[in-house]
């Protein structure tokens, strides 16, 4: 398959993923607030508070790095091959040039954040700095810049406005219970089958949204692989790069769930677990997929 | 009765407006990739004066090779259209090369930090080169591609749209291609 098809087809499975993801909370929110009893009242305020705590995070994103211990602005003369690159991936991606930020540590990682891509940040340890030569640099450099201009960063934002969302109305449902239970005359309003379904999705709700969320996570680093190697026209530099980058278990210490996913690989080197679903829990598809997708381009 | 084609007159305009607007911004893009690419050139011959000074110090005795570096600077500077770009660009490899074959018989000067910081200076900017050159090339495609699309194509000409040059590679890796069109 070539690198365009790669590309269009992780962006339809994006939206097709999107769909299904807005009609699964839309309905949880739909049955929820009705077995209660409430309008959709309800449903809005669980959607301002989720959104406004996750807005703020989003905002602020291209900041988080700051806050992120031992991360500091790359020195063009000190940090040349990082620094140049970043800049000749904007030129290719046609892209303002990204804040260039080094991370002193000696595990292998990289990441990318910010709204926009003028308020980009292209963020590298010192250790991949080390260990990569400059063609496998520009490789991981690009999967960075393509998470920018494929506006990951926001795409990630709203789908966790939507998991967040969920996690608060499966939360008010079950709090509710304890006190309108009491009340006789509520409690016959309520359909006994209603009532029942909507006990399970809030049992399950929080966990299939944040499964959803995962699976997004991994389609969009399928596809910032994919117009990463259409940046560069040379997929075996960011596989070899996949390769090392996995050789190495070390594990990078100022990485957090929430960031997790902005990793071109994921940071805590779990260990890998043989059952089938384990990939369902992690940000990443196995790079050993994704190695196997990059050579055949 | 007189809504009907009053109403289809009004989305037939709104559809030349959309198309037109979408006609201008990746006409723009084009022009904008090609300053990326002349960004690139001036910087990579601004390299040079330092690069010629700083070997000049160890291998007095290579005038010729000098004045054909200068002479091909001037060249590439003054070029316009991509076509002449692309082959005082060339033409302009060419001298380096020669150049940096001069500069293999001076070891001290292949020792010193000037020389080795402006190698990867200029290594740089030939990358940065390279996906300007790219960029455009794609800008170029896109452009080129809508301008032949329908109904994009009835509105590129009444605009009297042209395509865009594609910026070639240097004579070095150009290969001789010819296609023949079975009628």
């Amino acid at each position: 398959m070539s690198i365009y098809n790669r590309v269009s087809e992780n962006k339809y499975k994006t939206v097709a993923i999107m769909v299904f993801f807005t009609l699964f909370v839309a309905t949880v929110a739909f049955l929820l607030g009705k077995s209660l009893g409430y309008g959709n009242g309800f449903v809005g305020i669980a959607l301002i508070i989720s959104g406004v705590s996750s807005f703020a995070s989003f905002y602020f994103s291209d900041k988080i790095v700051l806050s992120l211990s031992g991360a500091k602005e790359a020195d063009r003369t000190r940090d040349f091959d990082l620094y140049t690159v970043a800049e000749n991936m904007a030129i290719a991606a046609g892209l303002p040039k990204p804040k260039v930020y080094i991370i002193e540590d000696s595990a292998l990682n990289a990441f990318a954040t910010g709204r926009d891509p003028e308020h980009a940040v292209v963020c590298a340890t010192r250790g991949l700095v080390q260990k990569l030569n400059r063609r496998e640099l520009e490789g991981v450099v690009a999967h960075e810049m393509s998470h920018i201009g494929n506006f990951d960063i926001r795409l990630m934002a709203v789908v966790s406005v939507l998991v967040g969302m969920v996690a608060l109305i499966a939360d008010w449902f079950t709090r509710q219970l304890w006190w309108k239970g009491r009340r006789d005359d509520d409690r016959n309003r309520i359909s006994a089958a209603l009532f029942l379904i909507s006990l399970v999705l809030a049992a399950v709700s929080p966990l299939i949204a944040t499964l959803i969320q995962l699976a997004i996570s991994r389609r969009r680093e399928f596809l910032a692989d994919a117009s990463g190697a259409l940046l560069t026209r040379n997929p075996d530099a960011l596989a070899s790069a996949l390769e090392k980058i996995s050789a190495d278990k070390e594990v990078l210490e100022t990485a957090t769930n929430a960031t997790a996913h902005l990793f071109i690989e994921n940071p805590f080197k779990e260990k890998k677990f043989s059952a089938w679903y384990s990939n369902l829990f992690n940000t990443h598809p196995p790079v050993e997929e994704r190695i196997r997708i990059l050579r055949q381009m | 009765m007189f809504i009907v084609p009053l109403v289809i007159v009004g989305l037939l305009i709104l559809f030349i407006w959309f198309i037109y607007n979408d006609l201008v911004t990746v006409k723009m893009r084009v022009k904008e990739a090609w300053s990326q690419i002349d960004v690139q050139l001036n910087r990579r011959s601004d390299l040079i004066p330092n690069l010629v000074k700083t070997i000049k110090s160890y291998a007095k005795h290579e005038k010729e090779v000098f004045e054909n570096v200068t002479k091909a600077r001037s060249a590439l500077v003054s070029a316009t259209t991509p076509a002449a770009k692309a082959a005082a660009e060339g033409q302009f490899e060419k001298v380096l090369k020669t150049l940096f074959a001069v500069a293999e018989n001076y070891p001290e000067l292949k020792a010193s930090d000037n020389y080795i910081q402006l190698q990867k200076e200029l290594s740089d900017t030939e990358d940065k080169v390279a996906f300007a050159r790219q960029f455009y090339n794609q800008a170029v495609m896109d452009y080129n591609t809508k301008l032949q699309l329908f109904p994009q194509t009835v509105v590129a000409n009444m605009m009297s749209l042209k395509p865009a040059e594609f910026f070639k590679a240097g004579e070095k890796d150009r290969q001789k291609i010819e296609v023949i069109f079975d009628k």
